[in-house]
């Protein structure tokens, strides 16, 4: 079993917890990454910053901005990844990102430096399945799951071409629109993941917009995983350097109401 | 007219140009372009669309514009040529269009569209504000209310155009994002349309970003070379040796290029921004950049080692921009368009040139253009015809001008 399937086959949904490499240093993401473990994230999902994220809503694009204004390279997120995997044996770690970083030097250096460093899997937000050549072989051969997106716009009928070469788990935006801003309706998150359900075996987990412990807690009872990044962001932009202990208690809190979901009141 | 083997039927069935083009773009957008692309095959087939823009093209737009013979430009170029060499140099008057500039072609096209899919909202992004200006005026001819993304730097350099925008009924948003210049008002509109996509249509432009907007873009302003070479036969009984025009994403030029495509004996030549020159801040791409994929598209682009996109620079607005449109970066590949830069400096003497040659003040974009056939027409014979489009008018650019050369206005 990889570690991302081991993660979502755990009793209780899984957290994924997202922070963008490098912010606010390349020296201070690994204690931040593993203040996510110790807050009892499942999945960590490790942003690649890029000059122009135009999926990203103002805290994530901040954040792409601190990292590469302090200097974070392609080597600098393989060298925290590898780190991480030497701390973190048994965690799952996602990279998120656009098309042209990781594409820069061929998707085959890229799926192979990346599987070398550790990393389970890849969430490409510029390369659909109608592109799915520019990197999906590359990193199928290379043993890394392609996370694929879907969004209230994934209709039925374009559902197999979303879901075809798909592992790992499946990731669905709850909200047509940018991160970080505003979250979706309970029902239609329900009617959204069981129309995927309809359509895959692989774990849904949900994000956007997700902020709150009661947030997540609503989501965990009807998804297989939680998504939670610019909130997690917005701590690191506030705390800087001396983010991970407030990092862990944030993360906690989540992990505490999504334990606690599925539990009759 | 096209042949098994013709450069005119591109991109394939999945938006590439060779290697370049496709749809890169976030899932949410995808069954919109695909909803896009349906409705482009179905209005492309629709005499009454044909008709609609025809007639809006010839009595809104002012088309044809006139194909004019640069008589003082040609002499004074032969001045300074070897004897017996000096080739007649012609303009496509793209310039004398409603509006100033060729955007409008393409923005008559795009909001047809956009009225037959439903749309009721329309936004774009603008660099200049020469698109914006375009894309506020179609919106204001048919009632639809627009939202125009300008980077915040360019905004302040470009206020006669933020406040023209602003009269047609445009709301202007200024992004502070990144360079705050035109890629990041792209970003932000992509981030715009991504919210909004059950009601809003993107006008794009530039023959750049995700299938089928380059292919839509290139036909709405092929109107350009379709007439110039008509026009030329006409005038001449002969296609001319060389076109020639400036390019920043690259849709004045494809629209010149594309219908002479297949006529093998026309050289063609696309000038790029060199901005400070190459080996300091330009624009030129394709001179300067690598292929990756940027705002929907994979084609040249100005980046680093990491694929992290770098600024561009250029005393033009219209081409400051990190990439360029995918089939110009197939065409390049191919070897049937040459590709060259011109400096900011460079512009900027053939920009005073037109001006007291022949009474034409030129955008600074077309300046680029000019500068590049002023370079060649002295290198080719007398007998030899050189066409470059004249895509835009200077009116705008006059401060921008005066700046440079050292003189308050």
């Amino acid at each position: 079993m990889t570690r991302l399937a081991a993660a979502f086959a755990k009793t209780n949904p899984a957290l994924v917890a997202f922070v963008t490499a490098g912010d606010p240093t390349p020296d201070a993401t690994p204690a931040i990454l593993d203040a996510l473990v110790a807050g009892g994230a499942d999945v960590i999902e490790l942003g690649m910053p890029f000059t122009d994220p135009m999926a990203d809503g103002p805290a994530i694009q901040a954040a792409n901005i601190r990292s590469l204004s302090a200097g974070t390279t392609t080597a600098d997120i393989l060298s925290i990844a590898r780190g991480f995997r030497e701390r973190h044996a048994d965690v799952p770690l996602v990279l998120m990102g656009y098309a042209n970083p990781m594409l820069r030097r061929g998707p085959d250096w890229f799926a192979r430096a990346i599987a070398e460093a550790g990393v389970d899997g890849v969430i490409c937000v510029d390369v659909p399945p109608e592109e799915d050549d520019a990197l999906g072989p590359a990193l199928r051969n290379a043993g890394v799951d392609l996370i694929r997106l879907a969004t209230p716009t994934t209709d039925v009928a374009r559902l197999p071409a979303v879901m075809a070469g798909a592992s790992g788990f499946v990731y669905y935006v709850s909200v047509a629109g940018i991160t970080g801003l505003q979250q979706a309706a309970q029902a239609s998150i329900e009617e959204a993941v069981q129309r995927l359900k309809a359509g895959t075996d692989l774990p849904i987990a949900v994000g956007f917009g997700v902020r709150t412990p009661d947030q997540a807690a609503a989501i965990a009872r009807v998804a297989d995983g939680v998504v939670v990044g610019s909130a997690i962001v917005e701590i690191v932009a506030e705390h800087g350097i001396a983010a991970a202990p407030h990092v862990t208690d944030y993360v906690r809190s989540l992990k505490d109401a999504i334990e606690t979901s599925r539990i009759p009141a | 007219m096209n042949a098994p083997n013709s450069l005119r039927q591109q991109p394939d069935e999945r938006g590439h140009f060779g290697d370049f083009g496709g749809r890169y773009v976030a899932e949410t957008l995808m069954p919109l372009i695909l909803d896009l692309e349906r409705e482009y095959r179905a209005a492309k087939t629709d005499p009454a669309f044909a008709a609609q823009f025809d007639d809006l093209l010839e009595h809104y737009v002012g088309r044809p514009s006139p194909l004019y013979y640069a008589e003082r430009l040609t002499e004074a170029l032969r001045e300074s040529a070897e004897p017996g060499m000096g080739a007649e140099v012609w303009f496509k008057r793209d310039e004398l269009n409603h509006t100033g500039a060729h955007k409008i072609n393409n923005c008559v096209g795009q909001i047809l569209l956009a009225m037959r899919m439903g749309k009721t909202r329309i936004i774009a992004e603008t660099g200049a504000g020469q698109h914006g200006v375009a894309t506020a005026t179609v919106c204001a001819r048919f009632g639809l209310p627009c939202t125009i993304f300008m980077g915040a730097t360019d905004a302040a350099r470009q206020q006669p155009n933020v406040f023209r925008m602003k009269l047609l009924g445009a709301e202007v948003r200024p992004v502070t994002s990144g360079s705050a210049t035109l890629k990041d008002a792209m970003n932000e509109a992509l981030r715009d349309w991504v919210a909004n996509v059950h009601d809003t249509f993107y006008i794009i432009g530039t023959a750049a970003g995700p299938h089928p907007y380059p292919e839509l873009v290139r036909d709405f302003q092929s109107v350009i070379g379709r007439e110039a070479r008509e026009q030329m036969l006409k005038r001449t009984g002969r296609l001319p040796d060389m076109l020639v025009a400036a390019i920043g994403g690259g849709s004045n030029a494809i629209g010149l290029f594309h219908p002479f495509l297949d006529d093998a004996d026309v050289k063609m030549l696309g000038v790029e921004a060199a901005g400070h020159g190459l080996d300091k801040l330009h624009a030129a791409s394709l001179a300067g950049g690598a292929p990756g994929v940027l705002h929907g598209n994979k084609t040249y682009l100005l980046q680093d080692e990491d694929g992290q996109i770098a600024e561009a620079h250029s005393i033009s607005a219209g081409l400051d921009y990190p990439g360029i449109g995918p089939e110009h970066a197939w065409l390049k590949e191919i070897g049937r368009v040459e590709y060259t830069s011109i400096t900011d400096t460079e512009a900027l003497d053939a920009f005073q040139l037109l001006c007291r040659t022949e009474g034409i003040i030129p955008a600074l974009e077309p300046a680029h253009a000019i500068a590049a056939v002023a370079k060649r027409a002295r290198e080719m014979p007398r007998d030899k015809v050189i066409l470059a489009n004249l895509c835009g008018r200077g009116d705008k650019d006059i401060f921008t001008v005066a700046d440079a050369l050292g003189v308050a206005i």
